[in-house]
């Protein structure tokens, strides 16, 4: 196994301020990040740590009275070395996180997708329109405060 | 010369019969038996029709989740729908008249669904199968339609998750029946 403090401590000196808070469980690392240093933060996660691959991007929602409300979570893997890495980007409701799309091609579904489900927006996504759902559909459905059943629910 | 012109001939054209009007006539033996040496069929246009009706039911193929894999199964050796002469699987909606609504039908499935059942000449019947087709099933979600028959006119409903294939066979039998009944010149 590749030694992760190793590799962590330096990602942490290298993004410097843009570490608001990190968090370990079972041998996952994550690091919540400061939404203005993206795009660039990722960035050199890609080039200078070799994550090459985007495992994941989702959603969350913490609840309506929570700050943030919103988060972007990224899942990265360094196919060489085997590290994985999680990064969190918190926002509230209006404010914006800029795309990866330009980091790894593969955001551009991924961010349809939490912008389908939660209605966060990604600045600089070349076709930010709904994924899953009709593009007429109302509300966002994975939203705390979203009802079950929809807004147009007959019985 | 010119040529003969045959005087059109005025013909009487039935009108069409009912079922409920239709008297079932009691056949005398020597009636029978020249019936027999000329070997003629007497019927009502209607049961003739409906019975050509009945026998040739064409499903077209709109499995939709886990129940079409017992639609599937119904059509195949095992439980074998030919027996019915309702085998006949189409791709097409123009080549259909019967649409089996196998599983659950998502809000962003509706639509396509409507214009199938548009796309089927007529005379055409829909079987929802399963619970999902029938009212929403377990998902009381903003994503499912609840019942198919908030989009199209339904003619059986079959309960079950998923039924099974000798339930579908069941409703494909009373659909014949059904066929039988009407009269034909409700579905042109």
């Amino acid at each position: 196994m590749v030694a992760m403090a190793d590799w962590l401590d330096e990602v942490k000196s290298r993004l410097g301020e843009a570490v608001l808070d990190e968090a370990e469980f079972r041998g996952e690392n994550t690091l919540v990040l400061d939404r203005g240093s993206l795009p660039h933060s990722l960035e050199v996660l890609k080039e200078e740590f070799g994550f090459n691959s985007l495992v994941d991007l989702c959603g969350l929602d913490m609840g309506e009275d929570q700050d943030p409300r919103f988060y972007v979570v990224y899942h990265l893997r360094n196919l060489d070395t085997k590290a994985q890495l999680r990064v969190k980007v918190g926002l509230n409701e209006g404010e914006k996180v800029p795309s990866a799309c330009e980091v790894w091609a593969g955001a551009n579904w991924m961010e349809r997708e939490a912008y389908d489900m939660f209605g966060i927006e990604f600045e600089g996504h070349p076709d930010l329109t709904r994924l899953y759902l009709a593009d007429d559909f109302p509300g966002h459905p994975l939203r705390k405060d979203y009802p079950t059943e929809g807004y147009d629910f007959e019985e | 010369m010119g040529v003969k012109k045959t005087p059109v001939k005025e013909i009487e054209i039935p009108r069409l019969v009912t079922p409920e009007e239709v008297v079932e006539e009691e056949v005398t033996p020597e009636e029978l038996e020249v019936l027999e040496k000329g070997g003629v069929l007497i019927t009502t246009l209607n049961k003739a029709v409906n019975w050509a009706r009945k026998w040739s039911i064409w499903p077209v193929t709109f499995g939709l989740a886990c129940c079409a894999i017992e639609m599937m199964a119904t059509a195949a050796s095992h439980y074998d729908m030919a027996r019915f002469g309702a085998e006949v699987f189409r791709p097409s909606p123009r080549q259909a008249d019967l649409m089996i609504v196998a599983g659950t039908l998502t809000k962003k499935m509706a639509p396509i669904l409507k214009r199938v059942y548009d796309q089927m000449p007529e005379p055409k019947w829909v079987i929802a199968m399963g619970a999902c087709a029938v009212g929403g099933g377990i998902y009381k979600s903003y994503a499912v339609v609840q019942g198919v028959d908030k989009i199209v006119p339904v003619d059986f409903y079959i309960p079950g998750c998923p039924p099974r294939p000798e339930a579908l066979l069941q409703a494909i039998l009373m659909l014949q029946k059904k066929i039988e009944q009407e009269p034909f010149d409700n579905k042109i």
